[in-house]
């Protein structure tokens, strides 16, 4: 069996001392920033990369993608304590976890979101390993056409399901292929949209954009809002499930596991849109879809499993084709470039090493997070309570730190204040950040396969019709577009009825 | 005419801007053919893209009645990045403690209350931290004190 040698190959990476410990670091410090309502995972991974620089890659990777799905397992527990979603992708373990909270079910709550959110990432890493190497095959023989359309369908998903308005997603995406462009052009040499200025021959880099967009311009936007959160620390008692509440869940983690594998994988999913997904599928198999809401156990036990597994099988397009689903993964696109390793399908038989250590160290920081958390709750509770007044000088201080440390430049914390300010007034308009740093990151590499595949095909744009995988890529794109305009349109059209 | 969706308007007259200031600067670089595709193409083929979809966007603030333009919070929003500016500033002239005593004050200024005691405790912590961490642990080249204590 390849893929158990292949593991076996990641176990030995992955259980290395040195692995260990930074894969036992990024669990902790994303469950931390899960537990904290106001930081993500997006921001805490782009204050982490100027760090990476002078850790070896592998444990580079191990620790940020701990942060990632760590930051799953601790969105919970805010989730069911506070009524607050820590994370965007606990929004809907909210609905029952706090009313089981309120009826004094805390602790199966969180034991429940906990063993779910194990199970499925136990699951995913062994998708991954399945899906992976096929996918990879395929992705090496993808020609300028196909990666270029494989970059549309990324980019049209990405928007489709960001939430808001369609339109401005899509315009923010193009605003962030745009910016990508600013530099020196690879093949004529010329220096664009510089202005003269010699910081930016080799681009606006993407951690500073990250940083300034998400980082900066959040503490802006969280300082907006005075509210003060009530906490729910009526002491946790009795954190074990009963048996028939592990026999309700145990379907539903089934389920909420199978629904985020399959929706991660897909460019633009991961862990908010399989949890969406698993609540709304939960509370159609049921026989009782009234309970949903008023403490209904497999309301937490199927979108956690959910958010975990589509967490993780979104790594599946950033390893084998190089394209980010979802803006934590193009962060993690940046942490390889830094590192000088190009992503896509070439990574997996060039270092096999690194592919694989990643997937085991994945398994590995699962059985940390169940083991750790549930003794851990007591302090997360108490987390809960410093006040963020106290926390945002220091996520500002370490903004700063991190991406002056990049290049020892005081004008790329400059440029992240510009960053910051153009942030915070996109979150004004009602325009998502996210696509433009998809976009941002799909830029170059998307004019170089749209360059090479114009120049293969002697100036002719059918080529991206013609070859069959990139016509059914550009037709998938096409299909996702008109499922979502379509019911808009509808509903516009309604609204003008009724006036 | 009258503007029912003020944030659909601004947003859109944003793209727009933003579309139309790309092609104008393009212009400055060779277009080439779709064949060889010179620097300015892909560029100007973008900006129109944006700028279409800025028309669009802001069109229909006209048409459908959007959200209004909330509240603006000037004050953190100021405040934050003007502590941003100044770090970025005084780092190189005054150093690392110094640059981070002004972020940190100037930052806590826009945060809801500001109590100086606990702002003071906070920036030595996150000093403390820092120079362990960064300098020491990590050796990022950092100056810590103004060049003229000298070291």
């Amino acid at each position: 069996m390849e893929i158990l040698s292949n593991l076996g190959l990641g176990l030995a990476v992955a259980l290395g001392v040195q692995n260990v410990l930074y894969c036992l670091f990024g669990v902790l410090l994303g469950t931390l920033i899960g537990v904290l309502p106001g930081i993500g995972p997006l921001a805490t991974i782009a204050m982490l990369l100027p760090i990476t620089f002078t850790l070896p890659p592998i444990s580079a990777l191990i620790m940020l993608a701990g942060i990632y799905y760590g930051a799953q397992y601790g969105g919970s527990t805010t989730a069911i304590l506070v009524n607050l979603p820590g994370e965007a992708s606990s929004v809907v373990t909210v609905l029952d976890g706090y009313q089981m909270a309120r009826q004094g079910r805390a602790g199966p709550a969180l034991a429940v979101a906990a063993l779910g959110s194990f199970f499925a990432g136990c699951v995913a890493t062994f998708v991954i390993a399945l899906a992976a190497p096929p996918l990879a095959e395929v992705a090496l023989k993808f020609g300028p056409a196909e990666y270029f359309s494989l970059m549309v369908l990324g980019l049209i998903a990405a928007t489709v399901l960001a939430h808001g308005s369609l339109l401005k997603a899509i315009a923010m995406m193009v605003l962030g292929l745009l910016l990508g462009l600013v530099g020196t052009d690879v093949n004529s040499g010329v220096q664009r949209f510089t202005f003269g200025l010699p910081e930016l021959s080799d681009g606006v880099g993407f951690v500073i954009v990250a940083m300034g967009m998400f980082g900066v311009a959040e503490i802006m936007t969280n300082l907006e809002h005075r509210g003060s959160r009530e906490i729910f620390v009526k002491r946790v008692s009795n954190l074990l499930p009963s048996r028939k509440d592990m026999r309700d869940a145990f379907p539903a983690m089934v389920r909420g596991t199978a629904v985020g594998s399959v929706l991660g994988i897909l460019p633009g999913g991961g862990a908010l849109l399989s949890s969406f997904a698993s609540y709304t599928i939960e509370k159609k198999v049921s026989k009782h879809p009234e309970s949903f809401g008023k403490g209904n156990i497999r309301g937490v036990a199927g979108p956690e499993s959910a958010n975990n597994a589509g967490s993780q099988t979104s790594f599946i397009p950033m390893l084998t084709l190089g394209i980010p689903g979802n803006p934590v993964m193009a962060l993690m696109i940046g942490a390889m470039m830094i590192q000088g390793i190009a992503p896509g399908p070439q990574v997996m038989t060039e270092r096999p090493d690194l592919f694989w250590g990643m997937i085991a160290s994945m398994w590995v920081g699962n059985l940390m997070l169940v083991i750790l958390n549930l003794p851990l709750i007591g302090m997360w509770i108490k987390l809960l309570t410093v006040p963020y007044r106290m926390l945002f000088p220091a996520i500002l201080l370490f903004c700063c730190i991190g991406v002056y440390s990049i290049n020892n430049s005081s004008f790329d914390v400059l440029v992240m204040a510009a960053f910051a300010v153009f942030g915070y007034a996109c979150v004004k308009l009602d325009c998502e950040p996210a696509p433009l740093i998809l976009g941002f990151i799909l830029g170059p590499l998307m004019e170089e396969n749209l360059r090479r595949a114009m120049l293969l095909s002697r100036g002719d744009p059918t080529t991206f019709v013609t070859k069959p995988i990139s016509a059914a890529l550009l037709a998938v794109a096409v299909a996702l577009l008109l499922v979502v305009i379509a019911p808009a349109v509808r509903k516009r059209r309604e609204e003008a009825f009724q006036e | 005419m009258k503007v029912t969706g003020s944030k659909d308007f601004w947003a859109g007259l944003m793209f727009i801007a933003f579309g139309l200031g790309f092609i104008v600067v393009a212009r400055d670089y060779a277009m080439g053919s779709a064949v060889r595709m010179g620097p300015a193409y892909f560029p100007t083929v973008l900006g129109g893209l944006l700028a279409a979809l800025g028309l669009v966007i802001g069109g229909r603030a006209f048409v459908a009645a959007g959200e209004r333009l909330g509240h603006f919070a000037l004050r953190p929003t100021a405040l934050v990045l003007l502590s941003v500016v100044l770090f970025a500033l005084a780092l190189r002239p005054i150093g690392l403690v110094g640059a981070t005593l002004i972020l940190i004050f100037v930052g806590a200024l826009g945060g809801a209350e500001f109590e100086w005691r606990e702002v003071a405790l906070i920036y030595l912590v996150l000093i403390g931290f820092s120079v362990a961490a960064f300098y020491y642990g990590l050796g990022l080249p950092f100056q810590l004190w103004p060049a003229f204590v000298g070291r």
